[in-house]
């Protein structure tokens, strides 16, 4: 099968007065057409640019997709010209946003905001839209959609405006939906009620997507296979089982511990990732989470580990690490077990005391 | 492309997290100095502060005596005209006085109508405003409908009224006039400032950080003068970089009008008051006060816009 | 929104007032008189006295208030002392004269800062955008009777294009509208500018962007209609200033309007004519709020007016 979207050795950059931001660096990874990713990681580690880079939505300047290609339907993306990628976002790849409070225009109906795409890419004329509209509307659940069609995004909740969203994102039957957080933004209650909805429709239309969020408990179950992001980097990439059931790279078994976990015992304690992210404008020069992990070795420091296949992995699993790698130190370590010297703990914890105190604190 | 600004502060968010920080204010003002603009204006704003504290001892005239028999009114001497002077620098008005020396004392004037009443306006409206804000109750309801009413008047033409009003008493005549100026800049404009303070107020008094003082037992007067002021404090201190040239504005143009500072007292509006009806025969009597003005004016506004991108740069405008 | 319309309408009649209260309290706190306009030659006291008599000065402030206010219902606003005619037929005459100086003068000032605001929030940090936030600044900064000096300087003396002071013919008119609309035009600007920049950057833009809409349309359909609800809400204070500027404009160019009339009523402390100005001026700002406030209502669904 033959990918729908292949992305190779993308890097986008922010030029800002401190200096060169490398927001995505280096990032290769591909999607077959239905298929669905999972891209996880901290907040800042690179995940919605890399969607926003897919859809050449990069504010330029400060931002500029500075190398790689992104393939889509057997075109380069970065090399089309400005009509040809107005051509293909909202029809071929659609985007849904983390926060339908502020991504919705406030002044303009919900008809008038779904019915814009349908007549541009659909050449619909406005009866035909506003028809295509309610279907739209009715598809992603909103009651009496009818009779809601002419009111504003701030007449509806948070759960319906994010519906409007994703009925926003379906309206022009795109092959690849990009999900930026979708529910970030929402009640834990109607996070459910939307990835499942999102699942449906997804597999409905047979829609490639990408769900991109900070919560592993997110993606479980909802893709078929997910990259971890750390600076920019893909760290970890695998299926979803496999990710779960054996993850390889120290900093998505600090993600794992994270999450709260209904199957495990009561006294397993939730524990966090120590430590602060990278400075992406002067990243650290070996593995990235070197100065996060517990494990880490003298050789992390000095040289930074390819994304490499797993020794004996099940399937087609790749992680970023020395330890993990085929002779690697942490090869046979079962992280649920041993978490680490916990002196380096302290140690982290400690430095990222001394550097948040420096910090004055905001607003 | 216009998105620029919004992006650059994303990028910004990326690095604070381990990028050394300056403190707040430490970090304002080194973005105000790096304001080309507001440095300029910081300057004007200091020589015309010396050359109003020093007038006695650079003015070459008296400002107000009138020379004996002048032989006319003289023009500045790049003018090259026959009507010159080499003692009278920038020429002399209608009276024979020398423009240089009343330039340098109407100084005086404007700087000390810049700073008095904006020091009663904020006393005053910052007080009223906190209360309040931060009280509700029957003050709110009447400092409320008060702004309403004044809201309904414009700035300028209460000031006319009262001004004019009192012009004529011995209060009017104080001072050579200022002390009543002072009075009717205060009264016109402690209203805008307790109104921003009350705004203010109400907004912080929501915020999580007043709440988890209040649960901790602070007290209101506590909550007040250490939550709250230091909070409000960014954009009063804007509001008083354009408080101050409105005042000096204020001045100039009841002068202008003939209702300001008594003559002789020179001050920047008055000698063009005085000048205008010679305006084409000696244009440079009236142009000179005029540029004056336009410079220390456009010096505050640069003060003040670089204060207020310096204290919140996302109001940047 | 009738409702809303007449309530606001009634909270008005209040707020107008206070401001006869105010003005009236402030004229009869007033030392001297607007009869002894002469030190030297002091007018006979039964002179003196018949005047007040006729003006209603003789009787008790309270009570020359309420008849005051009472007259004022009838659209009677007493006789000017200075002229020797009723208020209303000064005014009358003024009145054309300083609406169509204050409408020309917004009319231009709208039709040059909403493009230039626009344009210089689209053009950001290019020199377009610095050449018209200078603009901005020296606009908003420089008072207009300076700015007058400035421009009869060079328009006037130096290039003979415009007559420096009168009003009537079209030439005589651009002085003084131009400089009028200045201040306005320069706050309007700095406002559009601001809105387009506050608005631009919102999420919703780029949801519009994603959706495939052409710049122009994103620009036109997505950010402009945001971007106007403030610049909306700051032309009533724009209107009001406009007011404010045409007592000096009038007065500066000798145009026969309400303006002018004022200035010389408040030197002359003719009591009446300030009175009706006022409230006249107070009348305007209180319209024009109000106005500003419905068509708010109207541009921003958000807002709830009919409650």
């Amino acid at each position: 099968m033959t990918d729908l979207l292949e992305v190779t050795d993308l890097h986008t950059q922010f030029f800002t007065r401190d200096g060169v931001v490398r927001a995505v660096d280096g990032v290769t990874f591909q999607v077959a057409a239905g298929e669905t990713l999972g891209i996880v990681g901290e907040s800042g580690c690179g995940k919605s640019v890399t969607a926003l880079s897919l859809m050449r939505l990069i504010p330029q300047p400060p931002g500029k997709i500075v190398s790689g290609s992104i393939m889509f339907d057997g075109q380069d993306i970065l090399k089309m010209d400005d009509d040809d990628v107005r051509g293909i976002r909202g029809k071929s790849i659609a985007m849904i946003f983390q926060d339908p409070m502020t991504s919705l225009n406030p002044v303009l109906t919900i008809s008038r905001q779904i019915s814009e795409a349908l007549e541009l890419h659909m050449k619909m004329d406005k009866n035909e839209a506003r028809n295509r509209t309610i279907e739209l509307l009715e598809l992603v659940q909103i009651p009496s959609a009818k009779k809601r069609i002419d009111d504003y995004p701030h007449q509806f909740s948070g759960g319906m405006r994010q519906r409007v969203m994703i009925a926003m994102a379906l309206s022009c039957g795109p092959k690849l939906i990009l999900a930026d957080e979708p529910t970030t933004a929402l009640d834990v209650t109607i996070q459910a009620q939307i990835l499942d909805l999102l699942k449906n429709l997804a597999r409905e239309f047979r829609t490639a997507f990408i769900l991109i969020t900070h919560d592993l408990g997110v993606v479980a179950g909802m893709t078929q296979r997910i990259n971890v992001m750390y600076a920019g980097r893909i760290v970890e990439k695998a299926d979803t089982v496999e990710l779960f059931a054996n993850p390889k790279m120290p900093y998505t078994w600090g993600l794992l511990r994270s999450i709260p976990r209904l199957d495990e015992s009561r006294r397993a304690k939730l524990v966090p990732i120590e430590g602060l992210p990278p400075d992406l404008i002067a990243p650290p020069p070996g593995c990235k989470f070197e100065p996060r992990c517990q494990y880490r070795r003298d050789v992390c420091s000095e040289k930074e580990p390819e994304l490499k296949r797993i020794p004996n992995a099940k399937s087609d699993h790749e992680a970023r690490c020395w330890g993990t790698q085929e002779g690697g130190w942490l090869v046979d370590t079962d992280w649920k077990r041993e978490i680490g010297d916990t002196r380096l703990i302290e140690a982290i914890k400690q430095e990222t005391a001394s550097v948040t105190a420096t910090e004055t604190p905001g607003e | 492309m216009a998105t620029a600004s919004a992006t650059q502060e994303r990028a910004a968010e990326l690095n604070v997290l381990s990028r050394k920080q300056r403190s707040l204010w430490g970090d304002a003002l080194y973005r105000l100095f790096r304001n080309k603009a507001a440095v300029a204006g910081l300057i004007v704003i200091a020589m015309a502060f010396l050359v109003a504290i020093f007038a006695p001892f650079l003015a070459p005239f008296s400002p107000i005596e009138i020379p004996k028999n002048p032989a006319s009114q003289m023009e500045p001497l790049w003018t090259g005209s026959k009507f010159t002077d080499p003692r009278y620098l920038l020429g002399t008005d209608f009276l024979g006085r020398d423009i240089v020396s009343r330039l340098i004392f109407a100084s005086r004037i404007s700087m000390v109508v810049g700073f008095v009443p904006t020091a009663i306006v904020f006393g005053l409206g910052v007080t009223v405003g906190v209360t309040a804000g931060f009280f509700g109750g029957w003050l709110d309801q009447l400092l409320m409908r008060f702004t309403d009413i004044v809201y309904a008047f414009p700035d300028f033409l209460f000031l006319l009224i009262i001004v004019a009003s009192f012009r004529a008493s011995p209060f009017g005549k104080l001072l050579d006039g200022l002390m009543l100026i002072f009075v009717a800049i205060a009264i016109v404009g402690w209203v805008g400032v307790a109104r921003l303070t009350r705004g203010q107020v109400l907004a912080l008094k929501e915020r999580e950080f007043v709440e988890a003082a209040r649960s901790v037992g602070a007290t209101p007067r506590r909550i007040m003068a250490k939550h709250l002021l230091p909070n409000a404090l960014a954009p009063l201190i804007v509001t008083a970089a354009f408080v101050v040239p409105n005042a000096m504005l204020g001045e100039a143009t009841l002068s202008f009008l003939g209702v300001g500072i008594i003559p002789p007292t020179p001050s920047w509006g008055q000698m063009i008051n005085e000048g205008f009806p010679l305006f084409s025969a000696n244009p440079w009597a009236v142009l000179l006060p005029a540029i004056c003005i336009s410079v220390v004016m456009l010096s505050f506004t640069f003060v003040g816009d670089g204060l207020r991108d310096a204290l919140d740069p996302r109001m940047k405008t | 929104m009738l409702k809303y319309t007449i309530r606001r309408l009634l909270l008005m009649i209040p707020t107008l007032f206070f401001v006869a209260l105010i003005t009236f309290a402030l004229a009869k706190a007033a030392p001297g008189s607007p009869f002894d306009k002469n030190p030297d030659k002091p007018p006979k006291q039964e002179i003196v006295d018949r005047w007040n008599k006729f003006y209603g000065l003789d009787k008790p402030v309270p009570e020359q208030f309420v008849m005051y206010m009472s007259n004022v219902l009838h659209l009677d606003f007493g006789t000017s002392i200075r002229r020797q005619r009723p208020v209303s037929e000064i005014l009358g005459q003024g009145f054309p004269v300083t609406a169509q100086l204050g409408a020309q003068a917004l009319i231009l000032a709208l039709a040059v800062a909403l493009p230039l605001g626009v344009i210089s929030a689209l053009k950001q940090n290019t020199m377009v955008d610095y050449g018209s936030l200078f603009f901005a600044t020296v606009g908003t900064t420089i008072p207009s009777f300076v700015m007058a000096i400035f421009f009869i300087y060079i328009f006037a003396l130096g290039l003979h294009l415009f007559p420096i002071t009168g009003w009537g013919t079209p030439q005589h008119m651009v002085m003084p509208t131009v400089i009028l609309a200045l201040g306005a035009a320069a706050f309007l600007a700095r406002i559009t500018r601001a809105s387009m920049l506050e608005a631009i950057r919102q999420d919703y833009v780029r949801t519009a962007r994603s959706k495939g809409l052409r710049e122009q349309v994103v620009i036109v359909g997505h950010v402009l209609k945001n971007a106007m609800i403030p610049v909306a809400t700051v032309v009533g204070p724009a209107a009001a200033g406009l007011i404010t500027g045409s007592f000096i404009i009038e007065t500066f160019f000798s145009v026969p309007g309400i303006g002018r009339e004022y200035v010389l009523s408040i030197t002359a402390l003719d009591y009446p004519v300030i009175m009706a100005t006022t409230l006249l001026y107070a009348f305007f700002i209180v319209v024009a709020n109000l106005s500003v406030d419905l068509v708010y209502g109207m541009l921003d669904p958000r807002i709830k007016v009919a409650k």
